[in-house]
């Protein structure tokens, strides 16, 4: 089981109390479309992906950001058992989807850059460390189930 | 400990474009005169947030964020990246010293330079918010791995 301190939890708490759901999501899943171009495979049906700004204002971009961000928000609410609530979603992932799962850590990249250009000062080299811990059992986690 | 040492995936070397290089030499220029700010908060950070970073500085007294040692070779390190820039244009012969540097003497394992590299990208995020567009982010990200790349060059 992953121990988290009191200042990781606390800090994760307050990350996901504080951030704009509906901004950080789309943003930090245009810049990974736009970063890492090849991360485009999986949204064939999304229509415009020509170039940053078709990325950028494309609707169904900025809707999936905010199921992707709705999914993280699962593992701040279950922190001790992240694994677990994330069986489902890797089984889809890894089955249905079919996500190379090399994918997460790009897209947990994008979002900890995103954070940082909204946090500026406040994401502190400590605060950025909680949050990569997190990320990385949320990436973990979304392995699991890959056979 | 599986989440610190939190495995980055092999990428390989995309080459620099005519309009990477506009992009990177047009931010570099706004962005420059921070060059030791920056390198240090990026060094600070990589070694709170990727402890294994660690080993390589065993000899440094004080290796907490912005620690003397810390801000001093931050400093260091953005030299080499302004060096860089400035010979953009011919990575591999502009760096060869400093490959040579990094492959005999220090040997880092060049599996660093891209945790180094994500944590430059993470303090420009933080210090030019609005200039720290998705189109300089890739620009920057496929420099930084051209220049880890050049870096790499003379390890084996």
């Amino acid at each position: 089981m992953v121990k988290w301190t009191d200042f990781e939890r606390a800090t994760i708490q307050n990350i996901f109390s504080k951030i704009n759901y509906d901004v950080v999501g789309p943003a930090a899943l245009s810049r990974c479309l736009i970063v890492y171009p090849w991360t485009q495979r999986y949204f064939g049906g999304f229509g415009n992906l020509y170039n940053a700004a078709a990325i950028t204002s494309n609707p169904k971009v900025a809707a999936h950001g905010k199921v992707v961000l709705a999914g993280l928000e699962k593992a701040v609410k279950n922190m001790d058992d992240i694994k677990t609530t994330y069986k489902e979603l890797s089984v889809l992932h890894s089955e249905k989807l079919q996500v190379d799962p090399d994918n997460f850590n790009l897209l947990a990249d994008c979002l900890t850059i995103v954070l940082a250009g909204q946090m500026g000062a406040a994401f502190t080299p400590e605060v950025h460390a909680a949050f990569q811990k997190f990320l990385a059992v949320v990436v973990a986690s979304l392995r699991k189930q890959y056979l | 400990m599986f989440f610190t040492a939190f495995s980055r995936p092999a990428r390989t070397t995309f080459p620099l474009t005519a309009k990477d290089k506009e992009t990177v030499k047009t931010f570099w220029a706004k962005i420059s005169s921070n060059g030791a700010a920056i390198g240090a908060d990026a060094l600070s950070r990589m070694l709170v947030v990727y402890p294994q970073t660690k080993t390589y500085f065993s000899h440094w007294k004080d290796l907490s964020p912005g620690s003397a040692p810390v801000k001093k070779h931050g400093a260091t390190v953005m030299s080499g990246v302004a060096d860089a820039v400035a010979k953009i244009d011919d990575l591999t012969a502009g760096l060869l010293s400093l490959s040579e540097l990094h492959a005999f003497t220090l040997r880092v394992d060049p599996s660093n330079f891209k945790i180094l590299s994500h944590n430059i990208l993470v303090v420009l995020a933080i210090m030019f918010p609005t200039d720290f567009t998705p189109e300089v982010h890739v620009a920057m990200d496929k420099f930084l791995a051209a220049v880890a790349r050049a870096l790499s060059e003379k390890y084996r």
